[in-house]
């Protein structure tokens, strides 16, 4: 039945642009909803046939789609991020046209997402990355700011040149495995493991994700598409679509069709450690709301990317559980971001000051993001860094852990500067009739919330049941 | 051997000039000129279908876009061609340079791989692969088109302010 | 692989190596939105000289007109979505020069 999750969104934009009136906005929220949500379900859930059931389509249709438990994870991730930024998107876009539009491209991005997560073909792998891709070049830019516009022309450069880099990858590749399914250039791989062009192949392909990631080498469009993008994009962007299109696609290729050839981990780890560093300053330097956060989204992922790196079960399992935990948290930060700027009209850090009081959920719904970000417990986030780090102590990489512990430190102070500034202190004279974003934003604040507590509080269970497995995939 | 050796020549010769050309609009024509010549080497590479796409969709389709945002965001007039010279020619005169001095490195380089032949016969016919193999491509390629028409939609409605 | 095919690739790789390096400069210098795009299609010619290239030298010329075709229809959508995000950009500016847009530090 995987094809559904392609086949369902696909469906549902042909029938939302069909020529007839009424309320298709509200119809379109109620599928988009029911959709994302549904996906997430299936996860938890997990109802035994649903994942092997061969489906109607099988007859007709060629789809190689396989699901392990590394997507299962990316699988409940987008889910939730989708429902959290449509919701958001719902409160923040008053007209029905653009709501439709973007109901309809957010349609798009997840075919793109589902589809990137599920197959299991190297050149489907980039036709997918770019129709996320492009859904997201579009959503940057449809209200056609100007700040927007010239974010979303950066990316479009920037994650052309990462798909190129990785067509060129793909066409050396095809030179030797012949086919471009995973399991003939895995093969192919091995059979070459020390043919230069291969390993330039190979780091190509790297680089592009790198790029795609928003990695610090590479990381100059991400600042300004998240930050210039309308309040619902950026929650979809910083949660979801940036984590599948690079760091999900990094995971598989590394650890499952290329293998660690040649000096490939030693990149990882160093690409990792400076994301770490110079995210957490940049953000520290910021007074915007939403560059700050962008910072500090190439800050954790540089996390995830060191846990990758390090290669021991344990490191993996940690990345892929930052993984989700950032996502969970990114977009809770992002929607905190969208409350506040809808109420006061500005992301600019030191006009504001004691919104506390006057929107108590989002205060403490940052908060608690904020703990799962710089890794306190009982947040979801200090496990994942826990796990990342004990793993990065166990391998003997000791400087690298030290660093990792320390730059917690500095996202904590980024991120409380935040909350000190926003939430605590005294309210200025102009924003005294400011009341609590709408129920639209609150509720997915509120939910993303939960998750991250219930996470981190259950984390012992979880363990066994849910991150043991997914480490077990790699070996 | 001596008609590729032309062939190539020439793609890389006119690639030089959409680059370094001044006007835009010549760029696009430079543009087409290369995607044509491209087709050409494509069609001499046995790959007869993707030359003619090539030649349909990128010397065709693109360059009436690009013709179509060049005449929209307006065409530059003599005197300011006189002064962009100049001006280009500080940041372009590079470019011959290392294109001539990469050309002759990369040539001094002698190249002998051995690539492996596929053992029995593949399936070779285009329409078959596409059509029958790569059912998600496909998929992908409907939602791409689908995507780029609310993008051409929602960018190209016309402004209300103006 | 006969000695003239390991010819053939090497010499349509040095085409493909030198129209990169034109791509990859003219995306670098210019101050034209327009022409970072065309730039970026000089690039995506190379990537399908590559592909069919790849397809050619190991017999299987058919897979790779079959990736090449994809590889079209994608690029004019990208191209087109870029076109549209420029004139939004001159809509508001009058310009499409990058040396006056930059007012986002990135």
């Amino acid at each position: 039945m995987l094809s559904l999750f392609l086949l369902l969104p696909l469906l549902g934009i042909i029938a939302l642009n069909l020529p007839y009136k009424g309320k298709k906005d509200t119809v379109a929220l109620l599928y988009v909803l029911l959709l994302s949500v549904g996906q997430a379900i299936v996860v938890l859930f997990h109802p035994a046939n649903f994942w092997h059931m061969p489906d109607f389509w099988g007859r007709f249709f060629h789809l190689a789609l396989y699901a392990d438990n590394l997507t299962l994870v990316l699988i409940l991730s987008i889910g939730i991020v989708m429902s959290a930024a449509v919701l958001v998107a719902w409160q923040t876009i008053s007209e029905s046209k653009s709501r439709l539009n973007f109901i309809n491209l957010a349609l798009v991005a997840l075919i793109g997402m589902n589809g990137t997560v599920l197959l299991t073909d190297i050149f489907s792998l980039y036709v997918f990355l770019e129709v996320t891709a492009i859904s997201s070049f579009i959503l940057i830019a449809f209200q056609r700011d100007l700040n927007a516009l010239e974010g979303a022309f950066k990316y479009i450069v920037l994650s052309a040149l990462a798909t190129i880099m990785m067509l060129s990858a793909i066409a050396a590749l095809l030179l030797f495995s012949g086919d471009t399914s995973f399991a003939s250039v895995s093969q192919a791989v091995k059979n070459n493991c020390c043919n230069p062009i291969i390993i330039f192949a190979i780091t190509l392909f790297v680089c592009g994700l790198f790029i795609k990631g928003g990695l610090v080498p590479f990381h100059g469009w991400l600042p300004a598409a998240y930050s210039a993008a309308p309040a619902a994009v950026s929650v979809l962007l910083a949660g979801i679509v940036t984590k599948v299109a690079g760091i999900y696609v990094l995971i598989r290729l590394v650890r499952d069709v290329f293998g660690p050839v040649g000096a490939i981990n030693d990149i990882l780890m160093i690409v990792g450690i400076i994301s770490i560093i110079i995210g957490a300053l940049a953000a520290l330097k910021q007074d915007d709301f939403k560059k700050i956060l962008a910072y500090s989204s190439i800050s954790q992922v540089g996390y995830i990317i060191l846990g990758l790196g390090c290669g021991s079960p344990l490191g993996i399992a940690g990345a892929i559980f930052h993984l989700f935990n950032h996502s969970i948290f990114k977009s809770l930060l992002f929607v905190n971001s969208a409350a506040v700027e809808k109420q006061t009209g500005s992301t600019d850090i030191n006009k504001m000051g004691g919104l506390g009081a006057k929107m108590p959920f989002s205060n403490a719904s940052c908060l608690i993001a904020t703990f799962s970000t710089a890794g306190i417990p009982p947040a979801a986030g200090f496990w994942s860094k826990l796990m990342i780090i004990i793993a990065l102590w166990q391998n003997g990489y000791h400087a690298y852990a030290a660093v990792a512990i320390l730059v917690s430190v500095i996202t904590l102070a980024y991120l409380l500067a935040i909350q000190r500034k926003v939430f605590f202190g005294i309210l200025p004279d102009e924003l005294k009739n400011i009341k609590e974003a709408g129920i639209w934003i609150v509720l997915p604040a509120a939910t993303l919330a939960i998750i991250i507590i219930g996470v981190g509080v259950f984390f012992p269970f979880l363990f066994n049941s849910f991150l043991v497995p997914v480490s077990n995939f790699f070996k | 051997m001596t008609i590729n050796i032309i062939i190539i020549t020439a793609l890389v010769t006119s690639a030089l000039w959409t680059a370094m050309t001044v006007r835009l609009l010549r760029s696009a024509v430079g543009l087409a000129i290369t995607s044509a010549i491209l087709a050409i080497l494509m069609f001499r590479l046995c790959s007869p279908i993707a030359a003619v796409f090539e030649l349909s969709v990128c010397a065709g389709l693109i360059f009436a876009i690009f013709i179509s945002a060049i005449t929209v965001t307006g065409r530059i007039t003599n005197e300011q061609i006189v002064l962009k010279k100049k001006l280009r020619l500080r940041r372009f005169w590079l470019l011959p340079v290392i294109v001539i001095i990469a050309a002759i490195v990369l040539t001094q380089i002698h190249f002998h791989a051995i690539f492996n032949l596929p053992a029995q016969p593949v399936e070779n016919n285009v329409k078959i692969i596409l059509w029958n193999m790569r059912h998600l491509d496909l998929l992908g390629q409907v939602v791409i088109l689908l995507a780029g028409a609310f993008g051409v939609v929602i960018l190209f409605k016309e402004w209300k302010n103006d | 692989m006969t000695n003239d095919m390991s010819q053939l690739f090497w010499m349509c790789s040095i085409g493909g190596i030198l129209v990169f390096i034109i791509g990859i400069y003219c995306i670098l210098v210019t101050f034209n939105l327009i022409r970072a795009i065309i730039g970026l299609e000089l690039l995506t010619k190379t990537v399908t000289l590559f592909l069919i290239l790849a397809g050619y030298v190991t017999g299987r010329t058919g897979l790779a007109q079959a990736l090449a075709i994809t590889l079209i229809v994608i690029e004019v959508v990208v191209i087109a979505i870029a076109a549209g995000v420029i004139l939004c950009v001159f809509r508001h500016n009058k310009t499409i020069d990058v040396k006056l847009l930059r007012n986002i530090k990135g």
